[in-house]
Parts: structure tokens; sequence; C-alpha cells
């Protein structure tokens, strides 16, 4: 080169992460999956190592999910209500690296399902794939706190990904993952000092630091995202510079926040000048998450199987080593 | 701008003979630090001391123009390397390519739809890429001028032999599209033609250093109002070029590479193309050429642009008050939001939707959203009482009634406490539920 690159020297890099537990690691995962251990930001691997790709999950439901749009019956409707069929489909058929299963029905708002009933549910879904598991409670959290401990304790062992600690409720949760060795999502309303401070309360009742996948809270395209963009670039430089309270692997609940939303739901007829409805709802999943991606996410959560397809391959295009000569 | 009084007075004659009006070249250095003075009146300065004070002013990354009259778009002065430290201050530029082999009048009239009304604002696509994929000179200049009557949106013209280019520029030079490109081969004629017709023009290297090295040459050539492309077409490789010239140009004020960018998608599928663009849209494109014109894949690109280029400093507001949606009366009903603006226009379109002429009250949260605004004490039973007096809709309305957002559902005590007794009713949680919610209440 006649002129020099310029090349960021970082201080640090962030946690490497596992998920799940091999035989001989104490689970029945056939494999693990790493995240994270990157020490550059994302995609640069001409100033960094990015020693693990950013990986994608698709969300599953312990029950028939009653408000998602009927432009995924064609994919799904056949295992809703199974959540092992439903996990199964979603890395046999759809390529998911893993599954985020929301265990939506102990909201007692809703079917209310027992403790009991949701530990048999993870158990299924444990049985019907063999890869890790992210497993999330309703988020009313007086019912997590009896679901998580007792999701913990039947899947001792099997390091899964267990959500969500959060400021105000982060103990009976983080305490289930030091003794069942899982790792824990530790969640933070777009605050990076809350995100922090969290950390040190999780990381103060001696669970590692590298079990801990941290989310900062995202909003969908258009709703906010720009927000959640800029506070995971903010962590991640943190990151790097040396922050260990912050230099842990993020993730994304990408799918759950776009299909809310109308832009991705609405039909053609409703509004002819934003085009065809499911491809439209598919790239604003796909959009959210691609910027994400470039704000650093290491973990995304997705819903519509193409989207995931799509967002596959735009990080296998960013995983080729763009080093210079 | 950037240079400190120091810096510039090293550059003066120092003979502090007072000719600019300044007892000093130092009090003159000063006053040209702050912005109260320009160099022209100091009589003595030599050229070269000119041209390093020019160029060591200018910003880091150049202000370039394309397009003329009302459509004029600005690319590239931009400071930041990320957007939380200041701001983006140019939005990428989406353009559609439109080949001379294809039916030009159908992709441009396509290309029209591309511009959309959400939440308050105009997303448009910007522009219109005319490629000489026929090789044919008279078929280029006819898509060129058919393009120039259709659209008034600016335009990029890519052909790489200059005869070509020249040809159709005599169809929309006045048009000041953007010249694209001028490669090893072709730089002398295209800079010429560049120059000549006062347009801008496309630098398209191979790979970053040799790009840097052409720039070099056509600026040597006395033209500077130039586009970068390092000819990449690989996601990962395009993402570290425009990150090493965003950087390059920012923090180490490499000229050769202080310009705007223009990157083409390469993906085959629509899909996969639009998910490439947003890529380079998020890492500093200056410019993002791409093939699919389906509204379902512009609108998100053209949304996740306007995400990112918002000041992250301040968020969008509209005024706190009482707005009218369609021909109210005192039976109208009532709906509180906030005075996030990005959360008051979902709700107005909501309501306008629902055809049930109605009073929207935007509380004044600072502009947040509704939960940000709970979470924070700025949305409460006060706050919506408040508001409620100073809109004086006791004296506009003949009911009692007053709907909150679903996701404040926990509000409804304290706002029925402090209005003194409204009935409050608890709207749908997402304010698309509000048409089916208002037929089954108000209709
Ligand atoms: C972006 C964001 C921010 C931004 C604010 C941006 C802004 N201008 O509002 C920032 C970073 C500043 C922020 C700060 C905080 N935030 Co915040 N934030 C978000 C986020 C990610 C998106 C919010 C958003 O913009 N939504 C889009 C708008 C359009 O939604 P909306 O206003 O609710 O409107 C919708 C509905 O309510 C409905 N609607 C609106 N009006 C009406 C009216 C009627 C009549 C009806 C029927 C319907 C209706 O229609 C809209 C579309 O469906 C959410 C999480 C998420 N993913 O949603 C958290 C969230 C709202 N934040 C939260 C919190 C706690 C905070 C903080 C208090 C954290 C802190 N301690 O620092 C601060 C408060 C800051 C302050 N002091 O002002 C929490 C709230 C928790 C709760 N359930 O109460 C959330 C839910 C995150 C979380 N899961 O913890 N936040
Ligand atoms: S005119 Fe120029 S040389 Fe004379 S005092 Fe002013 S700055 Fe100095």
């Amino acid at each position: 080169m006649a002129f020099n690159l310029h090349k960021e020297k970082y201080r640090s890099k962030v946690s490497e992460v596992v998920l799940g537990a091999t035989k001989e690691e104490g689970g029945t995962r056939s494999h693990t999956l790493k995240v994270g251990g990157e020490s550059t930001l994302a995609f640069l691997h001409f100033e960094g190592e990015i020693p693990n790709r950013p990986i994608a999950a698709l969300e599953v439901l312990d029950v028939a999910p009653q408000e998602w749009h009927p432009c995924f019956d064609p994919y799904l409707k056949d295992v809703y209500g199974d959540a092992g069929a439903w996990a199964k489909k979603c890395v046999d058929e759809y390529g998911a690296d893993l599954v985020l299963l929301r265990l939506q029905g102990a909201d007692p708002d809703g079917k209310d399902r027992t403790p009991e009933e949701c530990a048999d549910t993870v158990k299924e879904v444990l049985k019907a794939v063999s890869v890790p598991l992210i497993v999330v409670g309703c988020g009313k959290g007086e019912k997590d706190n009896q679901v998580m401990p007792l999701v913990a304790e039947v899947a001792s062992g099997e390091n899964l990904l267990l959500g969500v600690a959060e400021q105000e409720n982060y103990k009976s949760i983080t305490a289930a993952c030091m003794v069942h060795k899982h790792s824990l999502i530790a969640q933070s309303p777009i605050d990076i000092n809350i995100c922090k401070q969290l950390n040190i309360l999780v990381n103060e009742m001696n669970l590692d630091l590298n079990k801990i996948v941290i989310d900062p809270t995202i909003a969908a395209l258009g709703y906010g995202l720009e927000y959640g963009y800029s506070i995971m670039e903010r962590a991640r430089l943190g990151a790097l510079g040396g922050d260990r309270m912050l230099a842990m692997p993020m993730i994304g609940n990408v799918g759950y926040e776009v299909w809310r939303v109308k832009e991705a739901n609405a039909s053609e007829e409703e509004f002819p000048g934003w085009g065809e409805q499911e491809e439209r709802g598919i790239m604003w999943e796909v959009t959210t998450a691609v910027a994400l991606l470039q704000a650093g996410m290491d973990i995304l959560v997705l819903r519509h199987p193409k989207a995931l397809e799509v967002v596959k391959k735009n990080i296998d295009d960013l995983m080729a080593d763009n080093k210079y000569q | 701008m950037g240079l400190t009084g120091l810096e510039i007075f090293k550059q003066l004659p120092k003979t502090n003979c007072k000719d600019c009006g300044y007892p000093t070249c130092l009090a003159f250095a000063m006053a040209l630090a702050n912005g109260k003075a320009t160099l022209d009146s100091c009589p003595h300065v030599s050229d070269a001391a000119k041209e390093n004070l020019d160029s060591a002013s200018a910003p880091p990354i150049k202000l370039v123009k394309v397009g003329s009259g009302e459509k004029v778009l600005e690319l590239g002065d931009e400071t930041e390397l990320f957007r939380h430290d200041k701001k983006f201050y140019h939005p990428t530029a989406v353009a559609i390519l439109v080949s001379d082999q294809e039916d030009v009048e159908a992709k441009v009239n396509q290309v029209k739809e591309l511009d959309f009304e959400r939440v308050g604002l105009e997303f448009i696509t910007d522009m219109v890429a005319v490629k000489n994929d026929s090789g044919d000179a008279e078929k280029f200049k006819a898509a060129v001028e058919k393009t120039a009557a259709l659209t008034d949106k600016v335009m990029v013209l890519i052909a790489e032999d200059a005869d070509v280019m020249a040809g159709a520029l005599e169809a929309a030079a006045e048009k000041k599209p953007l010249i694209y490109a001028a490669t090893a081969d072709n730089y002398e004629a295209m800079t010429a033609l560049a120059k000549e017709k006062g347009c801008p023009l496309a630098v398209k290297g191979k790979g970053l250093e040799d790009t840097a090295a052409l720039v070099e040459k056509v600026v040597a050539l006395g033209y500077k109002e130039l586009v970068l492309d390092t000819g990449e077409r690989q996601t990962s490789r395009v993402l570290a070029d425009l990150t090493q010239i965003r950087r390059l140009a920012v923090k180490k004020r490499f000229r050769p590479l202080g310009y705007p960018t223009i990157s083409f998608t390469s993906k085959e599928d629509p899909l996969e193309e639009a998910a490439q663009a947003a890529v380079y849209l998020s890492k500093y494109a200056g410019i993002v050429v791409m093939k699919t014109a389906e509204k379902q894949h512009i609108l998100p690109l053209l949304s996740w642009r306007q995400n990112l280029f918002t000041d992250p400093q301040k968020p969008i507001q509209v005024e706190a008050k009482l707005y009218e949606v369609g021909d109210v009366n005192e039976n109208s009903p009532l709906y509180i939001t906030t005075n996030f603006s990005l959360t008051y226009y979902i709700v107005e379109g909501e309501v306008e939707t629902s055809k049930v002429p109605s009073y929207i009250i935007a509380v004044n949260t600072d502009g947040v959203s509704v939960l940000t605004a709970w979470a924070a004490g700025k949305l409460t039973g006060d706050s919506i009482a408040e508001a409620m007096k100073k809109a004086g809709v006791e004296e506009k309305l003949a009911h009692k009634k007053v709907v909150i957002p679903g996701h404040v559902a926990v509000l409804s005590g304290a706002v029925e406490e402090s209005t003194g007794g409204w009935e409050v009713l608890v709207g749908p949680r997402e304010a698309s539920g509000i048409p089916k919610y208002a037929k089954e209440n108000f209709a």
C-alpha cells in the first residue's frame, strides 16, 4: 500500500460464551456453539479476529401462536402446538443454528401453564433437536421466577441459554443458572449504565462473565431501531476498549419485535403503496437483523424461515476474509 | 474550520503590516480561526500558504452535489464514524439501475412508484442509474433521453467508453448527472467531459490503493467533484473499503479518499440484494445502486436510512397539543398519546383509517414513546389530566370519556382520579388495533 491503512488497536475483546453441552460435558447436545470472542468491530477481519460467526435462532412457542400473521401458516401451521416438532422443523428443514423456546403458555393472563408443564415442554424440545437451546419465560417476572428454576433443574447440565434477568429481577434465574450450569441472558432497557450494572450484580452472585449474554434491547425497524443500534455500537466499543462489564456477546429479539409492527403485517390491498406483504415483512425482519449485525449483534432471534435464509447468506458473505494484501 | 489560530498564523507573512485591518498577523489569524474574517483580506499571503490553508480547512470528506435545479443531492461532508458521536448528515442516496437493454419506460415508471410517505415523513428513492449494457451509443443516448423525460430524479450515467458518455451527455448534461466512471483506461477523456459539462465524476479503481492513485491523477487534471468506487463487489470487501475510506478521510485527512462513495449490489436474488444494500447503507456508502425496484424491497431500506440519519441527540417531536382528525364534533372520541413524532403519527394514521372523526392529545413527554415515557414518569395520571385541561376538552366535548394506550392500562385509575371522574377506556396495545376498536366502540 502506498498509504497506511487505518487499523484500530483495541485493548480487549468480547468474551466467548459456549452454548449447549455435549455428553462429555454433562449434556446431551450433538455439538456446542460458540459466540463472541471478536477483537474488532463487526466483520472487520482486516484488523482483528472474528473467531465465531454470528448465529441465528428461530423462535418456537410452547402454544399455538394466536397473533402470528397467516403468512407463517405454510411454513409452520402443521407444527403449531407441538413445540418439539416445531423446533425440529426449524433446525432440519429451515437451517436454524439453534432455537429459542418462548414459554408463552406460562402467561397467567393466557394459558397459565404450570412450571411442571413448562419443564416438560423443554424436555420435549431437548429430545426433538440436538442443537443448543435458548429458553425464555413469558415475560411476567413473578411467574417466570417459578418457571425458570424448574426449567433449569430438569435440563441440568445442558448449558441452556436462559432468559431473562433484569435489573429488578435477576436473582432467582441467576441462581438457577449457577446451580444447574446454564448461561444467562441479562436484559437492560437500552441503557448502557443499567447494562453494566446488571452484569456487575449478576457477576457478584458468582456467575462467570463468560456465562452471560447481554440483551441491550432492540426495537423494530422504523420503531426505534436506531436507538438499539447505537447502544449496541457503544457497548461493543466499550468491550473492545477494555470494559469487562460490557464485553459479552449480544442477543436481540428481532422476529418478536418486527412481527408486531404494522409494516410487516398490513395487507397489500390495504396499502398498495407498500408492496407485497410477505416479502415486505421478511425484509422488515432482514433489514432489522442486518443493521444490528453491523452494530455487533452475535445471536439473532428470528421468526420467518425465509428471513433466516437471507440473513444467513448475508452472514456468509460478511464472514469472507477482507484482509488487505 | 478545524485549524487553530496558531496553525493559521504559521502560514501568514508575519509582517504585521495591518493591511488586513487587524493590528497584527496573529490577531488576524485568531479572527480567521473564529470565522470572523476571510483569508482574502490579507493581500500578502503566498499562493502556497493559501493552498495549504484552503485544503487544511476543507471538510474531511468533500461535499459533492449531483443533479440540478430543485433536485440537487448532497453527498459526503460527513465527520463521524459512529452516529452516536454526533450525527450523520447526508443520507445515502438510493439509485435504481435501468439497463439500456430493458424496457426503460417500464422500469423508470416503476422507480417513480418508490417514493413513500410514512409517519409524517417522505421516503424518496433519489436516483435512476442508466447503464450502457448494449454497447451501443445510440441506444444508450436514447435510454438516457427517455429517462430524463420521464422523471426528474437525479441520474447516474454508466458507461465506460468516453465517446458513448459524450453522446449521452448531449441529452442530459444540464441535469448534472453523475458520470460513471473514470477508469485507468479512460480517465483523461472522462475528466475532460466532466469538467466541460460541470458534472460530478465517479472514479473507479481496482481496489482501495489503486482508486486513491487514480483520484490523484484526476485531481492533477484539475477536477475535484468526485465520487469513489473501489471496484469491489464482494460484500465484506466493500464493507472493509467503505470503512477504510471513511476512517482515512476523517481520522487521517487523507485527501485522495476524502470523497463520497458509490457502491453497487452484486446479489441476484432481490431479497439478498436488499440485505447487501442495507450493509452498505449502514456503513458509510454515499450512493447505493441496486437492481430491484419492488416496493416491498425498497421501503424497508429507506426506512432504515431514515432511522440511521436521525439526530441521536434529539428525538423528533410534534407539538404537544390537541389535534383534530377529520370533521370533529362534541361527540367525537378522545385519544391520548405522546408527542414523540413516531408515536404520534402512527396513532394519527390509524385514527384517520378508522374514519371516525376524533381528537388526539399529544401529551408532552419530551418526545419519547409511550412505554419509555411511562417508565420515566412522564406519562402519568397527572400529566394526562393537565394536558386535557390545557386542551380545554371539558368545554369541547359533550362526553367525558378518554382512551389511553393499551400499553399503559395501569394508568387507568390514576387518570380517573387526576381528571376528577372522566371515564377511562383502555385502547388496544398496538395502534394498528385502533380502527377495529373505534368501529366497535364509536361507530
Ligand atoms: C427507543 C426506546 C427508548 C429511547 C427513547 C426513544 C423515544 N424517543 O421514545 C431511549 C433510549 C431514550 C429510551 C430510554 C428509556 N427507556 Co426505553 N425503549 C425504547 C424501545 C426500544 C422502543 C420504543 C419505541 O420507540 N417504540 C415505538 C413507539 C411508536 O411505540 P409507542 O410509543 O409505544 O406506540 C405504540 C403503542 O403504544 C401504540 N400507541 C401509542 N399511542 C397510543 C394511543 C392510543 C390511544 C392507543 C390505543 C395506542 C397507542 O401505538 C404505537 C404503535 O403500535 C422500547 C422497547 C421496545 N422494543 O419497544 C424501550 C422501553 C419502552 N424503554 C424502557 C425503559 C425502562 C426506558 C428507561 C426508563 C430506561 C432507563 N432507566 O434509562 C429510559 C427512560 C428515559 C427517559 N428518562 O426519558 C422499557 C419500558 C419498560 C416498561 N414495560 O415499562 C422498554 C419497554 C424496554 C424494556 N423492555 O425494558 N428508551
Ligand atoms: S495583511 Fe497579512 S501580513 Fe499584513 S498584518 Fe494582516 S495578516 Fe499580516
